[in-house]
């Protein structure tokens, strides 16, 4: 008979406890609560699927959820692009660019709740330099308290400023990985610069955009701190983005069921976008 | 078409990297650049085709003044040492892709793809990716869009060289047809010597960024104007050394032989440099090869039907390459003939005199 080692497992171990403590115990919790309704002392009572019925009915999630998709959709419509302009602009060689990498890097070396106030300072219509600046110089009412409208364009600013870098960044290690061959190839056969970017550039540059799509879509489906410590979701419930209705009714309401269920579902739609984008992305390669 | 350079030259941080090259390439026939790895050749083919920048001097194509027109808008082809094709794209849409940015029509595109795929024999590949294809398959791809394009100058630069022998020696023999009868300028870089006797045409020595001579390929061959030139259109590297011509003879050391009256007139008494090619250094004594040099043979070498021996003479190395396998001792005294009439010679500056 065939003697089985099991010593593999013994190597194996450490990865399993990682994961265990890492996701699935933390997952499993939220499991848990979403399929009940809790009270204190520990007193649990077995609801099925009620709170995923009841948070997938409801409106409020719907609207945050537009507001979420709505917020996503333009933050990847302006950084995308913009980053790809900013890293086709920047200089190949010479002294400038380490210059420009440490300047596109510093945005994203600033914590997520300094951004925040940082902004929220910086908007300010009677102290703050943007707020003071457009209020009283320009005479172009904004306050980001008062209006929707100045909220939202608030927080996409500030996204745009803290994340496009990390498109740039990915986007230029793409393009100078190019050899100089095909940029001379494309001129030799008279190509203009539109056609180097699409027949060129852009096929090379498609696996690094994959990845900075990717980040970008969680990164921005996922965002809670800043627009929170910015806007707090208002005014109103205007840019009250998922996440930050997610901890309304967890921490505030103290649903925990809905909140577990409504986090549950929350988490299979960024999986389930990314997994779509992935694949779609990178069909053509296998074959 | 003709290609004409006046006066190109090339610096970079004031370093000269081209010394002034003039040269009137004319269609129809291979103008070669002969010379080693690092004389200039593939910066020359940069600058004529604008890819590098040129500190002075003109590039004329077919009269008109070209300098300081755009690599886009030259209407030429340049193949490379490696294999440049777009990864992303079929053999058809690299063959074509020069022709749809020019806004080519559809049905002449497939037309001309298809021509240029049946003379390189690419018709089965037309829709597999480059990375599918064997490297001499790939190079037939980058030289069918050249074809296809129907450029007014095309440049091969060693386009053979990553090549493996077989290949090589079969592309080599379709290339001058391959271009024969389509009126573009063709210039062909290799640094074998053996290439430029093959592919015929006219060639360009270059050394050290300078083109020390051009003319028709068999001619400079026959006749190199300096020490330079016999050195770099010479494989194996030519024989040289230093020679003393007194009357109507020539003396090396102790040996000396007798020259023609006509050479005699042309060299006053004094110091030369000779050079003489291998083969013209022979094991054995023939009616041409009569100046016995005895030395002794430090390496031997056998390829195919031709046998070679490096051996000393004189303080200087000298080789010697013959016919037929040839029963060679190391480090035996052996006695080489030298034919007296295939000698050049050359004023201790290098000018050829002789």
């Amino acid at each position: 008979m065939k003697t089985q080692n099991n010593r593999a497992w013994f190597f194996v171990l450490p990865v399993l406890l990682l994961v265990a403590f890492n996701a699935l115990i933390p997952m499993m919790t939220v499991v848990n609560y979403s399929v009940q309704e809790t009270f204190g002392d520990n007193l649990f009572f077995w609801e099925g699927l009620t709170w995923f019925e009841q948070i997938l009915r409801s409106e409020r999630f719907h609207a945050a959820l537009g507001r979420q998709f709505l917020f996503t959709g333009l933050i990847l419509a302006i950084e995308v692009p913009l980053g790809i302009i900013i890293a086709l602009s920047m200089p190949r060689k010479g002294f400038w660019v380490p210059v420009c990498l440490v300047t596109m890097a510093l945005p994203m070396l600033i914590p997520w709740n300094v951004v925040g106030a940082m902004w929220n300072i910086f908007t300010l219509p009677d102290i703050g330099l943007l707020g003071y600046f457009m209020n009283n110089t320009l005479g172009i009412e904004y306050n980001m308290t008062r209006s929707p409208l100045a909220a939202w364009i608030t927080i996409i600013t500030m996204d745009v400023w803290h994340w496009t870098s990390l498109v740039v960044l990915l986007t230029y290690a793409g393009l100078v990985s190019i050899p100089d061959a095909y940029y001379q190839a494309a001129k030799i056969d008279g190509a203009s610069s539109w056609s180097v970017f699409r027949y060129i550039q852009l096929p090379k540059l498609k696996q690094v955009l994959t990845i900075a799509i990717l980040l970008r879509f969680m990164d921005s489906f996922n965002i809670y701190t800043e627009p929170f410590v910015l806007t707090g979701g208002g005014p109103g419930n205007s840019t009250t983005l998922l996440s930050i209705d997610l901890v309304k009714i967890a921490l505030g309401q103290f649903d925990l069921g809905p909140a577990a269920a409504m986090s549950l579902i929350y988490f299979a739609i960024t999986l389930l976008v990314s997994w779509l984008f992935y694949t779609l992305m990178t069909k053509d390669d296998a074959k | 078409m003709t290609l004409e350079i006046r006066n190109l030259s090339k610096q970079v941080k004031g370093v000269v990297h081209i010394k002034e090259t003039s040269l009137k390439l004319e269609p129809g026939q291979f103008n070669v650049l002969l010379g080693q790895t690092g004389a200039g050749k593939t910066s020359l083919i940069k600058m004529m085709a604008g890819l590098d920048p040129i500190a002075s001097g003109q590039v004329f194509l077919d009269g008109q003044d070209v300098t300081a027109l755009s690599t886009q808008k030259r209407n030429i082809s340049l193949v490379h040492q490696f294999f440049v094709n777009y990864p992303h794209m079929s053999v058809f849409d690299n063959i074509a892709s020069p022709l749809r940015v020019a806004g080519m029509a559809k049905s002449e595109i497939q037309g001309r793809v298809e021509e240029a795929a049946d003379i390189l024999q690419l018709r089965p590949m037309l829709h597999r990716r480059p990375h599918e294809l064997s490297g001499g398959q790939q190079q037939r791809t980058a030289l069918a869009r050249a074809i296809a394009k129907e450029s007014r100058a095309v440049f091969l630069d060693e386009p053979l060289a990553n090549l493996d022998y077989k290949l090589r020696e079969e592309l080599r023999d379709q290339l001058p047809d391959l271009f024969a009868g389509r009126g573009a300028v063709v210039v062909y870089a290799t640094s074998e010597p053996e290439e430029a006797l093959m592919l015929g045409g006219y060639t360009a020595l270059m050394d050290d960024g300078y083109v020390t001579q051009f003319g028709p390929t068999a001619e400079i061959y026959r006749a190199p104007k300096d020490v330079k030139s016999a050195q770099v259109f010479s494989d194996p590297p030519i024989n040289s050394a230093t020679v003393r011509k007194s009357g109507h003879s020539v003396y090396m050391g102790d040996v000396g032989w007798d020259i023609s009256p006509d050479v005699a007139k042309k060299m006053a008494d004094g110091d030369y440099i000779l050079a003489v090619r291998p083969n013209h250094i022979l094991p054995y004594r023939t009616e041409k090869a009569k100046v016995s040099l005895v030395g002794r043979i430090a390496v031997t070498e056998l390829s195919g039907s031709e046998s070679s021996a490096h051996f000393d003479f004189d303080d200087h190395s000298w080789v010697s390459l013959a016919h037929g396998t040839h029963p060679y001792e190391i480090g035996e005294d052996h006695t080489f003939y030298m034919e007296a009439d295939a000698c050049l010679y050359f004023t201790p500056d290098g000018n050829r005199i002789a």
